[in-house]
């Protein structure tokens, strides 16, 4: 029931939040359905990517938190497939960037996606650390991180013996801009995205 | 002796593919009085034609018989083709033997014999066909539009500058129509009156139009190029050359509460009123219903300040009576009330009101001077609900056509209300939005994209109160049909649009066929969607079905053009098929006896009396005589006749039953019957 739900376009709405922080309109969505049609996640998503932007049309607290703390914006791959067949050019991949960053901020993220953030977290140590993928040091974090400490440990030999494996970090030259990036964006986000 | 001509068609496979038409063609060859029979491919190619000519010249055909398709398809051809050759085209006809043979049986001998059988029959009519000429019938060039709203207007206006004459008839007080009410018009939200109220005016002062407003058509009868009408113009209690239209009668009426019919019953009116500021004419009427005098005798105010002495308390309602040749109509449709829905509460709470009453508090003329307040108690609405399809696409309640201009106009009020009241809340619940036509989409995208109105998808259930705000009780089907509820301080139902109220009296008085929902009906659904099954008659506008402007403009423009082509010529052709009485040589002059049970019979009142005298004028007898132009050829008085005196051309009783004989009288042993 959300008697007030559909009120609060001109008050801070997550629909206005998302137009005023990434200019990515919501309520252009007609709701044609191509997006959820052509998602190649859509199946292991709660939500499908259409419904996510009817969610938020229709806004209010009890649909905003759903979003929020929905597994759909985690299992976005960011492969932009609905953003380059959408007709009314609806960048949902921005959208779900944004809305991944305030869920972590809320502190709503979905219970589901927590190896998801898990690798996002891995990831983005291994690029402020050494400006690229560190193949290694990630497989190490994230398995640090997760506790899944034999997963896919059969594929390290071939890995290595194929030269995917470098034991020592590669570093690039630009390292403190690099940082300054990190620092920034951090400071920008309210929290670190670590 | 008969000269005939037989050609099978084959039509292709249509008819070749079934039956065996050169055994069809060699078996009428043998028919007596049949002088030349072939088969050919196709008969109405053109040289199939030229066959046909050819045989006519060179075998002094008396009669021709195409074995071939419908008449209703090349009938017209067949017989141009024969008149080309010199002969009467009423002595060519067509056996059918694709629809009533061909198409509907399997191949073999007995589809064919029964092709032989059709084309014996018809060369049995044909001997015994006489040669007719066409009746000419003359037009008068006066054309009757019935209904002064934007179609009926723009029909007028199109006919008249075409140079011909045109009475329009308007049942209410003012011509103008539901686009006079209207506040702004879709797609490009103009003010409906700035463009509407120049051409109420031009047909008020066209030298060609006639206006009759406040007035009915009382009967109507004639046919195409030659209707007689008579217009009830109602008593207006005004003398009309005498008013001056300033109004002071209005201002000084003491019965002030009547509901105004202009502003759908959101505003009043005195009871001798002017419907609206720019009517036309801009002359007062007095509603004899609520006007103090007429009920008890006593008032008469209007007549003390009447400065010309206008008022005439003892009006009476006037007959007039006009020759015209072809009539438009364009009475228009009405919205359904809102009482059709007792669970939106429509009647039962003040702030639900139906789209024509948000059209009045929308309009600057109206009760509110443009300002969004709801009826109750005038406050600005800070939440509206619009539903949409209420009543359309309902066949439980008896509506399931969609009524068209309903997205639009709903998508129009929640853009006009979010304009009007800043931080106002607008919902739509739809079920689809149909916006087809030029600019209506992107209007629709702009009431959502810039306007911020949220559509809901979902059919509301009920609308109730509770503390003082009315609750709308839907659910969003694109949520997976949550429910949805909104606390409301004004509703708005997008009512169905229906026919108008004396739809079909109207067309039963006219001669015209309506629909199920008393929607008059086209002739063809879309070739001939203007026309009428009545000839003469045409359509605009919304009479035919839910209409937007533009739709109505331009099929009232269509059926101008279609008056205008039926003006264009001095007479008209017609079919000679027609009933005659026949006459004889004295003492007798016609078998004719004058009972007249012919004249009752007739459905086109075509049956009149002749008295037939001698040379010092005393009367010998008096016969029934059939008027060419009225006659439609039904055969129905032949079939009354107690005297066989009146016969079918065409379709005389001698070709009837040799027809009949013909089949009967099969020559062959094995015919059995």
């Amino acid at each position: 029931m959300s008697t007030d739900a559909h009120h609060d376009k001109a008050t801070a709405s997550l629909a206005g939040a998302i137009l005023e922080q990434t200019g990515v309109p919501v309520d252009k969505c007609y709701q044609c359905g191509k997006c959820s049609a052509g998602c190649p996640l859509a199946a292991d998503m709660d939500y499908p990517p259409s419904l996510i932007l009817r969610m938020l049309q229709a806004g209010g607290p009890e649909l905003e938190e759903k979003v929020l703390r929905s597994y759909t914006i985690w299992v976005c791959l960011t492969c932009e497939t609905c953003y380059s067949r959408c007709p009314m050019e609806i960048d949902i991949p921005v959208m779900m960037d944004y809305l991944r960053h305030e869920s972590l901020r809320l502190g709503m993220t979905s219970p589901r996606a927590k190896d998801i953030i898990r690798f996002h977290r891995s990831f983005l140590d291994s690029i402020k650390y050494t400006g690229r993928l560190y193949e290694v040091g990630l497989v190490v974090d994230y398995k640090a991180r997760s506790m899944h400490l034999l997963q896919d440990v059969k594929l390290a030999p071939k890995m290595y013996f194929k030269g995917k494996l470098n034991l020592i970090p590669e570093t690039i030259k630009g390292l403190p801009l690099i940082r300054r990036i990190f620092s920034r964006s951090s400071k920008a986000g309210g929290e670190d995205a670590r | 002796m008969s000269r005939i001509g037989v050609f099978i068609c084959h039509c292709g496979e249509n008819i070749g593919a079934t039956v065996d038409c050169e055994k069809v063609a060699a078996a009428a060859a043998k028919i007596p009085g049949v002088v030349h029979s072939v088969d050919y491919k196709y008969m109405c190619s053109d040289p199939g034609q030229n066959m046909i000519k050819e045989a006519i010249r060179e075998k002094n055909l008396t009669g021709v018989v195409v074995g071939a398709c419908s008449p209703r398809m090349h009938e017209p051809t067949f017989r141009r083709a024969c008149e080309e050759a010199g002969l009467n085209p009423f002595l060519c006809e067509m056996a059918n033997i694709r629809e009533h043979c061909s198409w509907v049986h399997e191949k073999g001998d007995p589809t064919t014999e029964k092709a032989i059988d059709l084309v014996r029959v018809i060369v049995e009519k044909v001997r015994r066909n006489k040669p007719l000429v066409p009746i000419k019938v003359p037009v008068t060039k006066t054309a009757l539009v019935l209904g002064g709203g934007i179609a009926g207007i723009q029909a007028a206006l199109d006919i008249a500058n075409a140079g011909h004459k045109v009475i329009m008839v308007e049942r209410s007080p003012s011509i103008g129509g539901h686009m006079s009410q209207l506040s702004e018009t879709f797609p490009t939200l103009d003010c409906s009156q700035c463009i509407l109220t120049p051409r109420m005016v031009e047909v008020a002062r066209h030298a060609n139009i006639t206006l009759h407003t406040y007035s009915e058509i009382e009967s109507i009868e004639g046919f195409i190029g030659n209707f007689k009408v008579k217009i009830r113009k109602k008593a207006r209690s005004i003398d009309m050359k005498a008013c001056t239209g300033c109004g002071l009668c209005s201002q000084k009426c003491p019965t002030r509460k009547i509901p105004s019919e202009f502003d759908a019953g959101l505003g009043t009116r005195p009871a001798i009123y002017v419907p609206f500021p720019q009517a036309v004419p801009n002359k007062p009427v007095i509603d004899r219903l609520n006007c103090t005098y007429y009920l008890k005798g006593k008032c008469r105010l209007c007549e003390k300040v009447c400065p010309t002495q206008a008022i005439r308390f003892d009006q009476e309602d006037e007959i007039v009576e006009a020759d015209i040749g072809a009539v438009v109509l364009a009475t228009g449709f009405e919205i359904k009330h809102g009482d059709f829905f007792p669970e939106y509460g429509f009647g039962k709470f003040k702030d639900v009101i139906d789209g024509m009453q948000f059209e009045r508090l929308a309009s600057a003329s109206g009760p509110t001077l443009g300002e969004i307040r709801r009826p109750s108690d005038g406050k600005k609405p800070e939440t509206v609900v619009f539903i949409a399809c209420a009543g359309s696409r309902d066949p439980a309640k008896g509506i399931e056509y969609c009524s068209k201009i309903c997205c639009m106009y709903t998508a129009k009020h929640a853009m006009l209300y979010r304009h009007k009241v800043h931080g106002g809340n607008a919902y739509i619940f739809y079920m689809d939005i149909r916006a087809g036509g030029k600019m209506y989409e992107e209007f629709v995208r702009r009431a959502i994209e810039e306007d911020g109105v949220k559509y809901v998808r979902g059919r509301v259930s009920r609308v109730y109160e509770r503390e003082g705000k009315l609750i709308v009780q839907g659910a969003d089907t694109l949520l997976g049909a949550q429910p949805v509820e909104i606390e409301a301080d004004m509703v708005v139902l997008a009512t169905a649009a229906v026919a108008n109220d004396g739809a079909e009296e109207l067309a039963q008085k006219m001669h015209v066929s309506y629909d199920a929902h008393k929607f008059f009906a086209e002739a063809h659904p879309k070739l001939k969607p203007v026309e009428t099954n009545t000839a003469g008659i045409f359509l605009a506008g919304a009479c035919q079905a839910p209409k937007d402007i533009p739709e109505s403009v331009a099929q009232a423009s269509g059926a101008a053009s279609k008056v205008g082509a039926l003006f264009s010529q001095d007479e008209l052709t017609r079919e000679p098929v027609i009933a005659v009485v026949n006459r004889s040589a004295p003492p007798l002059y016609s078998t004719c006896v004058g009972c007249f049970l012919c004249q009752a019979a007739c459905p086109y009142q075509a049956i009149e009396r002749e008295e037939i005298r001698t040379r010092d004028g005393k009367l010998i007898k008096t016969v029934a005589k059939v008027n060419p132009g009225l006659c439609q050829g039904c055969g129905t008085c032949v079939a009354v006749c107690r005297t066989k005196a009146i016969d079918l051309q065409g379709f005389s009783n001698e070709q009837v039953f040799a027809e009949v004989m013909a089949l009967l009288d099969r020559s062959e042993p094995d015919a059995g019957i």
